[in-house]
């Protein structure tokens, strides 16, 4: 049994491959749902609904989508220039600290400037913060050969660890009754509602129009075509002059500061300040959704919304049976395994000797 | 011939489809005890997959495989070896870090056993090296042979396994003529000792040399057997090719300006070590400068330095008067077309569209403006790119992956001396840097190649040919300089070197006086 490519690459076929990953994925978590004792139709229909049977329903989903919109289009766009940035939930936790730390109320007020300067600044800092982040790691890849890999996935701990000095420390929110948190965002910094009487803000917005830059950056750009031209082959590129360091040190840029982005937007339109756990690993599902969306930007927003629908969807329905939410968990990271398998089954076919 | 005796080898009906590609179509061969066969044909002609079938790496769809009248069992390299057929791969497979005697007995002893026996095997080994006349060192590292001794211990190794049938995979590709000689003796030696030979190869005058049937392989098929003796060089390159060839026709030779010049340019790779020694060279302008070369000796190094890929750790380098620094933007704008190696890996983007390949090397200009593709110009390029160099096989937006090797590399040469320009008259290359640019082309393709390399060098250009074929350099070449260990003599006149002569500057030991022979 072994391996081998197809003569051609079809395009059907890398469609249908997250449709067919998804549905093994469903396929897979049934034997689970059927293992927990509770009936399998109903599990489902109880999870679709949650997600996306109600105008309720779909308004936490977009909620829940935003974030995992920018996580995903940072790993898309890392991904395509086989930049593998591993850490956007660090960057998104950094990105919300630097946030608090430029549109916070300390001690009491916050920075004594208008809502029009600070706003873009809050943005801005958070934006540099998760830049920077994986600004190091890139680094370290293109000047000594460090595999980013490793150094992204562990940098999240140590900025973990870090946001929870500060929280315990300098942005220590004293009114919270001893609860690690941070002081609150000042209110007119905050993002507005979408749509009234729900928790979908305006952040969407801003993810939806950052995909579309980034697809039209990456399709149209010169730099772009630098982009997926490091990330299809490194040699090929250095060889007709595409210079792969800065190339790889911008596209780390971009990634760092979506993800960054995801924090700020979090604590602007939902949380108002940063708590040790405002992210369900919405950095690693960011890879899920990524590798679903085949790095797609577009296709990263039809992902980010089905990955937060059964997220969303997972927490209703384990208030009707006895199916815990870690099953959202299962889920998605089973999703990620078959998406992997499905694109390589769109690359090569099977053959038995 | 004996009818009563079983021949060493009996192929028949053998038939192996990869997808819609048929690589063997119901071929049937026989080989006689002592008998050298020949299997001559172009690269994809299905040598390689006839011999990975008989040595069980695959397994035919139809057909059987009999050796000394006996069947063999399909897709088990155990039952190849154990009845007794050898092979010698092109690319060896041995040990760098072994000794030639550890390489030898690797994987005939037991597993189990406390105590390797080393006296028992070395007797044994020297007795067949004696046998044959393979002279070798057992406690040499293979690490610090040479290729041509390299070759020895892998044919030793296959004799130590009592192999009756031998098979060698393009055994010259990596030897000076010289080395070569001494492989066609042995040879001769192992036919003499009753061993039966199978003899792959692409160069006429080899096989012309150390066969005596030639089986000829065409797209899958078996198109003619002849026998060596009577076979003509002409005819023989008809069946190969199926078509009548085309030589190229050479070009007149005026030799201008110096365009290319390295002096005393050292390189040293990420340990230090030298790759590149002390190496001068003068390019003109109109002529052809070949660098031929045993592979491995520097060439790599040297093509990357003239692409702008690496820097010279020592010695200046220059354009047209012009240092040029190790970026590769700045040897295309100086007008240095670039023909690499490895045509796959390097020269192409594979997941790219060839539209997008076509003008990967002035992407920024002239087909960008203000950081956004110009992309109807672009294709509009590449339309008239893919016309003029006969680029066939796959459209505009399919995957450059999806192009034959011929036109994969008519692709990359289109790119490197149009510069960016639809019309041809608008741009001429000043330099060109060839490295290895008919490596497993097709003859129709390598007759492609060189003509427009004569052509580009008639209109003006200085070109540089590194290559390993050495009958490739002496076609077209006007002037050869041999590269050994990072070290280049000095160009001289083709006309004035003999083989003989470069086979011993590809070994290292050049002496003026055989030079000048």
């Amino acid at each position: 049994m072994r391996l081998e490519a197809r003569p051609s690459l079809s395009r059907t076929a890398l469609v249908v491959a997250p449709f067919a990953a998804i549905a093994f994925t469903l396929g897979v978590t049934m034997l689970l749902v059927a293992w927990a004792g509770a009936p399998i139709g109903e599990t489902y229909a109880l999870m679709f609904d949650g997600g996306f049977g109600s105008r309720f329903a779909w308004s936490e989903t977009l909620t829940r989508a935003t974030p995992l919109m920018l996580t995903g289009l940072s790993a898309a766009v890392a991904f395509r220039a086989r930049l593998w940035n591993i850490g956007a939930e660090g960057q998104l936790y950094a990105g919300a600290l630097a946030a608090v730390a430029v549109g916070g109320l300390h001690g009491g007020t916050g920075f004594d400037l208008p809502p029009a300067v600070l706003f873009p600044a809050m943005l801005g800092a958070a934006v540099l913060a998760g830049a920077l982040l994986l600004l190091i790691p890139t680094l370290l890849r293109t000047r000594l050969g460090v595999d980013e890999v490793v150094t992204t996935l562990l940098l999240n701990f140590i900025v973990l660890l870090f946001v929870s000095l500060m929280l315990d420390g300098p942005m220590k929110d004293p009114t919270a009754l001893g609860w690690p948190q941070s002081v609150a965002l000042r209110d007119d910094l905050q993002l507005d509602k979408l749509i009234p009487r729900t928790r979908v803000h305006t952040g969407i917005v801003y993810a939806i129009g950052l995909a579309m830059a980034l697809a039209f950056v990456m399709r149209a750009t010169t730099f772009g075509f630098e982009a997926r031209a490091v990330g299809a082959s490194a040699r090929a590129a250095a060889f007709v002059g595409v210079p792969v360091a800065r190339t790889m040190t911008i596209v780390a840029l971009i990634s760092g500061g979506l993800a960054g982005f995801a924090g700020a937007i979090e604590v602007a339109g939902r949380t108002g300040y940063v708590t040790l756990d405002m992210s369900p690993g919405y950095g690693y599902s960011g890879i899920v959704i990524a590798m679903l969306a085949g790095l797609n930007p577009v296709g990263v927003l039809v992902a980010a919304i089905f990955i937060a629908g059964v997220l969303v969807g997972a927490d209703s329905m384990s208030r009707g049976v006895a199916v815990p939410t870690y099953i959202a968990d299962v889920i998605v990271a089973v999703s990620l395994v078959s998406m992997l398998v499905a694109t390589l089954f769109a690359r090569y076919r099977l053959r038995w000797t | 011939m004996n009818d009563r005796t079983p021949p060493a080898l009996r192929l028949a009906g053998i038939t192996k489809r990869f997808g819609d590609l048929v690589a063997n179509d119901s071929i049937s061969l026989t080989l006689a005890g002592g008998e050298v066969l020949a299997l001559l044909g172009e690269n994809g002609a299905g040598k390689s997959t006839l011999v990975s079938i008989l040595f069980g790496h695959y397994v035919a769809d139809a057909g059987t495989i009999e050796v000394f009248g006996k069947p063999l069992a399909p897709g088990d390299p155990a039952a190849a070896l154990a009845a007794g057929i050898g092979m010698v791969h092109q690319h060896f497979t041995l040990a760098d870090n072994l000794s030639v005697q550890d390489n030898i007995v690797l994987g005939t002893q037991p597993l189990w056993s406390l105590a390797a026996d080393r006296a028992g095997p070395r007797a044994r080994l020297l007795a067949t090296a004696e046998r044959f006349g393979l002279r070798v060192d057992p406690a040499a590292r293979v690490g610090s042979l040479s290729v041509g001794e390299r070759q020895r211990v892998e044919i030793l190794k296959a004799l130590y396994r009592d192999a009756r049938i031998l098979i060698l995979d393009e055994p010259t590709s990596v030897l000076t003529p010289q080395e070569a000689a001494a492989l066609f003796a042995t040879l001769a030696r192992l036919v003499a000792e009753g061993l039966s030979i199978v003899f792959i190869s692409h160069k006429l005058t080899e096989v012309l040399r150390v066969s005596d049937r030639i089986a000829v392989l065409r797209a899958g098929k078996l198109v003619a057997t002849l026998d060596s003796a009577t076979a003509d060089r002409t005819a023989l390159a008809e069946l190969m090719v199926g078509r009548s060839v085309r030589k190229p026709v050479a070009r007149e030779h005026r030799r201008g300006e110096t365009v290319c010049a390295l002096t005393r340019v050292s390189v040293g790779d990420a340990d230090g070590a030298g790759v590149l020694d002390d190496v001068s060279l003068a390019v003109r302008a109109g002529e052809i400068v070949g660098i031929a070369g045993v592979s491995g000796n520097g060439q790599e190094a040297l093509a990357e330095l003239l692409s702008g890929l690496r820097s010279a750790t020592a010695g200046t380098v220059s354009v047209a008067g012009i240092p040029l620094p190790a970026e590769p933007g700045a040897w295309i704008a100086a007008g240095v077309a670039r023909i690499p190696a490895d045509r796959h890996a390097v020269g192409v983007v594979g997941d790219f569209a060839v539209w997008e390949n076509a003008i990967a090397e002035r992407y920024r200009k002239p087909f960008a403006s203000a950081g956004l593709l110009r992309r109807s110009a672009a294709r509009k390029y590449a339309r008239a790119l893919t016309d003029r160099f006969d680029v066939r096989g796959a459209g505009l937006d399919a995957p450059a992956r999806a192009l034959s090797g011929g036109n994969l590399q008519k692709l990359i040469l289109g790119r490197a001396l149009t510069g960016g320009f639809a019309q041809g008259d608008d741009f001429a290359p000043a330099l060109i840097v060839a490295s290895q640019p008919t490596w497993g082309l097709d003859v129709g393709a390598v007759a492609y190649v060189h003509q427009a390399l004569l052509d580009a060098s008639a209109r003006g250009a200085a070109v540089l040919l590194i290559s390993d074929d050495l009958d490739e350099i002496l076609a077209v070449a006007d002037r050869v300089a041999v590269i050994h260990a990072g070290r280049l003599t000095d160009a001289r006149p083709t006309a004035t070197w003999t083989r003989a002569a470069i086979g011993l500057a590809m070994a290292g030991t050049p002496s003026p006086a055989e030079a000048a022979g």
